[in-house]
């Protein structure tokens, strides 16, 4: 195996980022992590994802892979030798891409939501995002079967792609003064946390929640002055 | 009851009509259900709880819900004929990749310049051949997308030509101009059964979008 095979472009306080590295720390595969500088892009990665131009990027070889749940399925498919980040089973690989694709599309874009909205929509967001835990509470049930994480005994494609927000989740409780994660209301979920932040393949990835509760003050502030995105 | 397949559906989805195009090349039997989207069925509610959208697959009582999910789903279970993704895992990651990207932009911008007037008609118009453009480069001289033969981001984006007669009537385009490379491979894709069975009439879709255009827009 050439050293430096495997690279990931990226930055630390991404959630989506942080997909394929615990992905590749699953499968015990060495890379090399090149962090974006904050508010420019690199000619590497534009190169590499012209048409989206985002982060995170895998360069395997001379081969980019982009966005971030297809890298950690190709992953999966590649490092055959280290334990499965998708069941075998095709109705729970379904069941998993479901739930991956609910989180991103809809639970995340309320969490996104919550961060610049104020007043009646701020209370709005906040329900969906209550809702939206609600649903995830249930799921986990039924996908873990009484086992440690969504996908059983050990980490799986839900459980990366829900649990890279976690470290956000918990600036949103700060920043909002609420419980999202609560014993009373997902007990399942709340355990389910702390396993997941607690596992070897995320510990060395997960942002502490003090680091980026500070990177949001300087999101937040470039957001007030930054020009509308362009899309 | 060895293999039961019902497909909750809607005639002019272009989501939809992916999973008719998946099932029709696995040569699978199943059962069409139509569903009205203003009055939608307990089944559907019951299946689909969290999104309450068509395409639903129901595979032995079991559902499957999100049109590329489906269509992944189908092609591991009836894994023994007519591959829809590639076996090499760069060249799926590839594949799944242009299938997302055309879910990112087809709708909304198909949406764009079928439903609007004005300045956001013609900010729709420039997404939408933008995003035409870009996967006629990703096309290159391939006769499919996926290659020499038809494949799952061909699948993923045939089902949007049915859309197209309605996007440059009511969008006053001309996309075989503008993008003569896209008209050519989905002529070329119409030729395939699966394809030519599945989708739906340009002029009935065209009707219905104008029907549709009609509850967003006064002219």
């Amino acid at each position: 195996m050439v050293k430096n095979d495997v690279k990931v472009l990226g930055a630390w306080p991404s959630p989506y980022v942080m997909r394929p590295r615990i992905a590749l720390n699953i499968k015990s595969v060495n890379y090399e992590f090149l962090e974006e500088t904050f508010g420019s892009k690199s000619e590497l990665l534009l190169q590499s994802n012209p048409v989206h131009k985002k982060i995170p990027v895998l360069i395997h070889g001379d081969k980019p892979i982009c966005e971030s749940m297809i890298i950690v399925e190709y992953i999966d498919e590649v490092w055959t030798s280290g334990p499965s980040i998708l069941p075998s089973d095709p109705y729970d690989r379904a069941i998993q891409r479901f739930w991956a694709a609910y989180v991103d599309e809809k639970w995340f874009a309320a969490m996104k939501g919550l961060r610049s909205a104020q007043g009646e929509e701020r209370k709005a967001f906040l329900d969906q995002v209550t809702e939206g835990l609600a649903l995830l509470e249930e799921a986990f049930g039924k996908c873990s079967k009484g086992k440690a994480f969504f996908g059983g005994d050990r980490i799986g494609l839900l459980d990366i792609a829900f649990g890279s927000f976690l470290g956000w989740l918990k600036v949103t409780e700060k920043l909002n003064g609420v419980k999202l994660l609560d014993e009373a209301k997902t007990p399942g979920l709340v355990k389910w946390a702390e396993r997941f932040c607690a596992d070897a393949a995320v510990k060395s990835v997960m942002p502490e929640t003090e680091k980026l509760l500070e990177f949001s003050k300087v999101l937040a502030a470039k957001m007030k002055g930054a020009p509308p995105p362009k899309n | 009851m060895a293999n039961e397949v019902v497909l909750l559906d809607f005639w002019p989805s272009m989501f939809g009509m992916r999973v008719r195009i998946a099932l029709a090349e696995k040569g699978i039997k199943y059962e069409y259900k139509e569903e009205d989207l203003k009055n939608k069925s307990l089944l559907l509610l019951e299946m689909n709880p969290i999104n309450k959208k068509i395409p639903v697959l129901i595979h032995n009582g079991k559902p499957v819900c999100e049109s590329l999910i489906i269509v992944q789903y189908i092609d591991e279970v009836w894994n023994d004929k007519c591959p829809l993704l590639p076996s090499d895992p760069y060249q799926r990651a590839q594949a799944r990749f242009w299938a997302d990207f055309v879910d990112k932009k087809a709708y909304g911008a198909s949406r764009k310049v079928c439903n609007t007037t004005g300045e956001e008609q013609e900010a729709g118009k420039k997404e939408f051949f933008e995003f035409l453009k870009t996967l006629e480069v990703e096309l290159g001289d391939k006769p499919y997308f996926g290659g020499e033969t038809f494949g799952y981001v061909d699948l993923s984006f045939i089902t949007f030509y049915s859309w197209f007669h309605a996007c440059e009537v009511l969008g006053n385009i001309n996309i075989e101009a503008e993008c003569p490379k896209i008209i050519a491979w989905a002529k070329r894709c119409l030729q395939k059964e699966s394809v030519a069975k599945t989708l739906p009439d340009q002029k009935k879709v065209y009707e219905f979008v104008a029907q549709m255009r009609k509850r967003f827009v006064s002219e």
